[in-house]
């Protein structure tokens, strides 16, 4: 991968880890807080841990907000990671309702609530009826919609990455979820995608080769695709 | 069944790799990070890195491998031993680890568990407890690497770390640890019946049949491997392959192209 990655520092848990993955595959990575570095990225990416309303409340605090929805609208490639992603939908429900980006209509809600999540697959929930939560593993990427032209472009449905969450985003949009998987007999957003945005609720740079070759290849199959989506 | 992780846990004194029997008489295995490379290479789910001294001096060795670790291994990576305050967390953090785990300064402030489940999110907090049987279906909570009582039963520690904020449990047998018999899978499944967190189930494996045994009976969610893996009693391919025939989901890792 050539070309620069701007990885947004708003000092939320470590980075060294996302930036050194990008590292690994050629990028150009650029870690910052500054609003016109921002604006001007070529690729974006908004990495997040922790809890949704302490993430917007730490970019809020670096006047940051503004900055990101407008790299957002200008079409280059934007990628959130984690709690990153989740804070791209409107509202998030972890300890209270919280204001999110908006850029993804729809809510971040609690795996605890198994009717939230409809299972229409073969898992068998475990007898006792307990979900084990956080979610933290290796789970198999399915296809919710097409891959082609997305970050999943090289990626084969099956692949296992890393996730760890206890809350997940739900758009209102259907369509716009781009991957998900089975756990425990719930159905669970893995990525979703909309034009140049993308959001992914696992790890790619803790998922070993697979999310290496995520990150290699996002950000020109968006752009040689012709935005690849849908709606 | 969701799939069970299949995490390496290196236990480490100085600038190396030991393994011990039931934490003690340890013995130096070799250089970590060449045993952590060969682990990734061979489709490891996680590694651990416990600080069997937790000196200052062994600490500042742990960061340092901890840091190669994470600029070269892309999976999640914890680290326990010797930490104290939220201060020795951040550093581990900005070394390069996802995660820490944290035994004896829990039980002497068990606050430290909700700080760092609020500070760093509670992904980031493994409750690390050894547990030592004390009668049939009871066991007591240990610290300093197995040296030290503390009285409390395990399966009430583990209930109390779970409501403050712990996201996940790893419970070693000071019992079974090093000896290549087997899980203490009534301790794991005491453990696990009691609380809703994940548990990683540590101590013990001779042979895949005993992650059999603890994942279906004992309900464990991880596996951590030492001794099997470090003496190299069984690589890590077949142990997945032979898991996978008994019919424990576990990932099939993509090979290097």
């Amino acid at each position: 991968m050539a070309g620069k990655v701007t990885i947004v520092d708003y000092g939320v848990g470590n980075l060294r880890s996302v930036a050194r993955a990008f590292e690994y595959v050629g990028a150009d990575v650029e870690v910052t807080s500054d609003a016109q570095k921002i604006i001007q990225a070529e690729r974006l990416v908004l990495p997040g841990v922790g809890a949704f309303g302490h993430c917007m409340q730490e970019l809020q605090k670096r006047q940051l907000i503004e900055a990101i929805l407008q790299f957002a609208e200008s079409g280059r490639p934007f990628l959130g990671i984690c709690v990153g992603m989740q804070i791209m939908l409107s509202i998030g429900e972890e300890f209270g309702e919280h204001k999110g980006l908006g850029l993804i209509a729809g809510r971040v809600q609690n795996l605890s609530l198994r009717k939230n999540w409809i299972a229409t697959s073969s898992t068998t929930p475990r007898n006792d009826d307990k979900i084990i939560l956080p979610v933290i593993g290796w789970m198999n990427l399915k296809k919710t919609r097409d891959w082609q032209g997305t970050i999943f472009n090289n990626i084969t449905e099956g692949s296992s990455v890393y996730f760890v969450h206890s809350f997940a985003a739900k758009p209102d949009d259907v369509t716009l979820q781009l991957a998900h998987y089975e756990y425990d007999g719930m159905n669970i957003t893995a990525a979703v995608s909309k034009n140049n945005l993308t959001g992914l609720q696992f790890h790619p740079e803790k998922s070993g080769l697979v999310g290496i070759n995520m990150l290699k290849g996002w950000g020109f199959g968006i752009r040689d695709s012709g935005l690849g989506i849908r709606d | 069944m969701n799939p069970v992780r299949l995490i390496a846990r290196l236990d480490i004194k100085g600038e190396n790799l030991i393994k011990g029997i039931q934490l003690e008489g340890l013995r130096v295995i070799g250089n970590p990070q060449e045993y952590a490379t060969g682990y990734y290479n061979d489709g490891i789910d996680e590694l651990i890195f416990m600080d069997t001294v937790a000196s200052l001096y062994g600490r500042n060795n742990l960061a340092r491998i901890v840091e190669y670790t994470s600029e070269n291994i892309f999976v999640p990576l914890t680290v326990g031993g010797g930490i104290r305050s939220l201060a020795d967390v951040e550093e581990m953090l900005r070394a390069g680890a996802d995660k820490v785990a944290i035994n004896t300064a829990a039980i002497n402030n068990p606050k430290l568990i909700s700080e760092v489940a609020k500070t760093f999110g509670a992904q980031c907090m493994v409750l690390s407890i050894e547990a030592k049987a004390r009668g049939k279906g009871e066991w007591e909570v240990y610290t300093d690497n197995g040296r030290e009582r503390s009285g409390k039963s395990v399966v009430q520690w583990a209930k109390q770390v779970a409501e403050m904020g712990a996201g996940e449990i790893l419970l070693t047998s000071v019992d079974c640890e090093g000896t290549r018999r087997g899980f203490d899978v009534a301790l794991v499944k005491a453990v696990t019946d009691a609380v809703s967190v994940p548990v990683i189930a540590s101590g013990g494996m001779g042979k895949v049949q005993h992650l059999v045994e603890v994942v279906q009976q004992g309900k464990a969610s991880a596996v951590a491997m030492a001794d099997i893996l470090h003496y190299r009693r069984a690589a890590l391919p077949d142990i997945r392959t032979e898991a996978d025939k008994a019919g424990i989901k576990i990932r099939m890792p993509e090979r290097e192209n």
